[in-house]
């Protein structure tokens, strides 16, 4: 391996197993065992495997920052815990060079008995500490943490944002040469967030140190990570620029041309009538910024949506809706065309709606539309999953430090819905 | 950096593979030392941080397990004492009952120590023997109060401890070898399947009678070898050979048999613990 590599990962796979007859009781398994030997022809642990990560390969320099990205369920938090030896892998070979500390969750053996000064000592130890060193950098930690008066307090009677900065100063004074980090990076308040992506960004910059990083706010990975390693269904999507991988993530499964998407062969769901066929949509922003991908929209910034529909017949009281998501399946804004624009009868053929958001005032990450049309029958057409895009801070944005709150300030001002044959 | 160069000396290369993680087991082993002591000091300070009487807890349950057995061993069942002072009984049932909590403590801690820092395990890497290693650390605190216990029931009778005192730490590490060695059994099977919880219990309980705790072995001549397969026959006659002297002897044959079957317990302990191991947080 040559000498600045710092991790080295080469056909990595593991195999969990499902479905397995349960058998964490012994009971179960004596159960088991007797089945067996009554009839020993019906093997009933017809295990079925499930592969978190297969054939997983790719190589990290040293110095280097690498977010890894991809859906809930695509074999990031399994490829994090292999890293940081946890758990081991089926197969595969992985080289690491250097000391590694892995963050997979912030106050990792807090004990609320204890003080704050002695969980810091507790924790530190944990995550790999000497005491010396803990003892070189407690009053860092205690001042970063901003808990000094309460350092002699037992942690159950804090309060969760101090808990959580005091578990997170801990942390961030880690000095290892491989830092592997969780999604533990926005904790405690607004003000405490933008102080811990601080000092990551340094951890980060300083002492060529590798971090990799496990994300799913594509802002911060965009800010802090140079390349990304993209997973999906537990295999590598792809390696390279963040900002490709980013807009791979987002846009990705449907090969998206810049702003426009067909949803013809878009998967429906909630078995529509068909009534109406969705055909496809455009996003047009008011204002595209540089340097922006074509999925990324500022904060604040007018949107219209143009929607192309074929009505298959004629249809009463012609309904459209759009829902927007967040990744985690919240729905942030709802809005209908009948709030402005009823439409009592509609003929057969194909129509244009456009929806003009005034001031796209959703929270700071990735959001997914969901359209559907609707009559008096009932659901004409539905798509949960129709597009995605990531609003991005403007720079006219008073509050870009409103991250991870998605969905729970949402405002979009004058909707204005326009249907045209 | 200086310090971390102190834990790392070299700046090491770690290959992780299926089936190969135990290359520098016992040497991470001693590198995580620092882990080992930070979890015991855990677990002994939030054990007396909140028992409003603290060390006296540790002190309650075997001052009426001697009341119990003086009783039933030596007022009912008329079981000699031995070259003792009169009515010294409470002092064999005290010395028999040192290395019992030692081990019983010891055990049960060790039996639930993984289940209990389930949340460290699927979170963080360590060699997983630190948990129960580090479990027995209250065991022993408990221990020592206990032994302030008997030193002023021995004082009360006027029995002062001969030369032999000196051999005693050895029996009290063989304790803790054996408790350790059934606990790593029992905490690692825990894990995979939870009814061993329910074991602990109820093997401590038959333990305390199948074990000379409240009576002397060698009272009992027909059964001497089969309480010799107990391995902590060997660690209680020991126990009361250093302390009391006298006419307590050591039996040559219990000795043997008891450090060939705890040896046996520990051995294979580790065995089947390290051969579980990488399983745990898949399984926890």
């Amino acid at each position: 391996m040559s000498a600045d590599i710092a991790i080295s990962v080469d056909g990595l796979s593991k195999k969990y197993r499902l479905g397995v007859p349960r058998q964490d009781t012994l009971r179960d398994r004596l159960v088991h065992l007797a089945r067996g030997l009554v009839s020993p022809k019906t093997n009933t642990s017809t295990s079925e495997e499930f592969w978190a990560l297969r054939d997983v390969s790719f190589q990290v320099k040293r110095g280097e920052v690498l977010g890894i990205i991809g859906r809930n369920g695509a074999g990031k938090s399994t490829l994090l815990k292999i890293l940081s030896r946890i758990t081991d892998p089926t197969a595969g070979r992985i080289s690491l060079r250097g000391r590694v500390a892995s963050l997979l969750e912030v106050g990792t053996g807090f004990h609320p008995e204890l003080t704050g000064r002695e969980n810091i000592f507790l924790n530190g130890a944990i995550l790999g500490m000497s005491r010396a060193e803990i003892r070189q950098k407690f009053d860092a930690i205690v001042a970063f943490a901003e808990v000094e008066r309460f350092l002699d307090t037992a942690v159950k009677h804090y309060s969760s944002g101090m808990y959580v900065r005091l578990a997170f100063a801990v942390a961030a004074h880690l000095e290892p040469e491989i830092l592997i980090v969780d999604e533990v990076l926005a904790v405690g308040d607004a003000a405490f967030q933008q102080k811990c992506m601080g000092k990551i960004h340094s951890i980060a910059a300083g002492d060529g140190r590798t971090v990799l990083l496990v994300s799913h706010n594509m802002a911060s990975v965009q800010q802090l990570c140079p390349t990304v390693l993209r997973l999906a269904s537990g295999e590598v999507a792809g390696h390279g620029p963040a900002l490709a991988e980013i807009q791979g993530y987002l846009g990705g499964h449907r090969r998206a041309k810049e702003r426009q998407f067909d949803l013809n062969g878009q998967r429906r769901t909630l078995e529509p009538r068909g009534g109406a066929r969705l055909q496809a949509v455009e996003l047009r922003p008011n204002a595209s910024a540089t340097g922006l991908g074509p999925w990324q929209l500022p904060f604040g910034t007018e949107l219209t949506l143009q929607f192309t529909i074929e009505l298959l017949h004629a249809l009463k009281q012609l309904e459209l809706g759009i829902g927007i998501f967040t990744l985690q399946g919240a729905e942030a804004v709802s809005t209908l065309s009948s709030w402005n624009n009823p439409i009592a009868e509609a003929r057969a053929g194909i129509y244009t709606v456009e929806v003009r958001f005034g001031s796209l005032g959703l929270a700071l990450g990735p959001f997914r539309f969901g359209v559907g049309v609707s009559s008096d029958r009932g659901l004409e057409d539905y798509i949960s999953d129709a597009f995605e895009i990531e609003v991005v801070p403007s720079e006219k944005s008073l509050l870009p430090k409103l991250r991870s709150i998605q969905g729970a300030i949402a405002r979009i001002s004058e909707v204005d819905w326009r249907i045209r044959s | 950096m200086s310090e971390l160069k102190a834990i790392t000396p070299e700046v090491s290369e770690v290959v992780l593979e299926a089936g190969r993680s135990a290359r520098h087991y016992w040497r991470d082993l001693w590198r995580y030392r620092e882990l080992l002591y930070f979890l015991a000091w855990r677990d002994v300070k939030v054990r007396y941080k909140q028992a409003a009487l603290g060390a006296a807890w540790a002190l309650i349950q075997p001052i009426v397990t001697m009341v119990l057995f003086t009783f039933v061993f030596g007022k009912l069942a008329h079981m000699p004492a031995g070259n003792l002072p009169p009515d010294a009984y409470p002092l064999l049932v005290i010395a028999g009952l040192l290395p019992w909590q030692l081990f019983s403590a010891a055990f049960s801690g060790a039996s639930g120590s993984l289940v209990s820092n389930s949340h460290l395990i699927s979170k963080v890497y360590f060699p997983r023997l630190v948990v129960p290693l580090s479990s027995l650390a209250v065991a022993v605190i408990d221990f020592v109060i206990i032994l302030g216990l008997y030193a002023a029931i021995a004082a009360w009778y006027g029995v002062w401890p001969e030369w032999k005192i000196v051999f005693l730490p050895v029996f009290i590490i063989a304790a803790l070898v054996f408790a350790l060695g059934a606990g790593l059994w029992l905490t690692a099977l825990t894990v995979k399947y939870r009814d061993f919880r329910f074991i602990v219990p109820f093997l401590l309980q038959i333990g305390v009678f199948a074990t000379p705790v409240g009576y002397r072995a060698d009272t009992l001549p027909n059964w001497r070898g089969l309480l010799s397969m107990n391995p902590l026959t060997g660690v209680i006659e020991g126990f009361r050979w250093a302390l009391l002297g006298r006419d307590f002897e050591l039996d040559p044959n219990t000795l043997i048999f008891s450090t060939v079957s705890g040896a046996a317990l520990v051995i294979s302990g580790i065995w089947y613990f390290r051969s579980t191991e990488r399983t745990f947080a898949d399984v926890i």
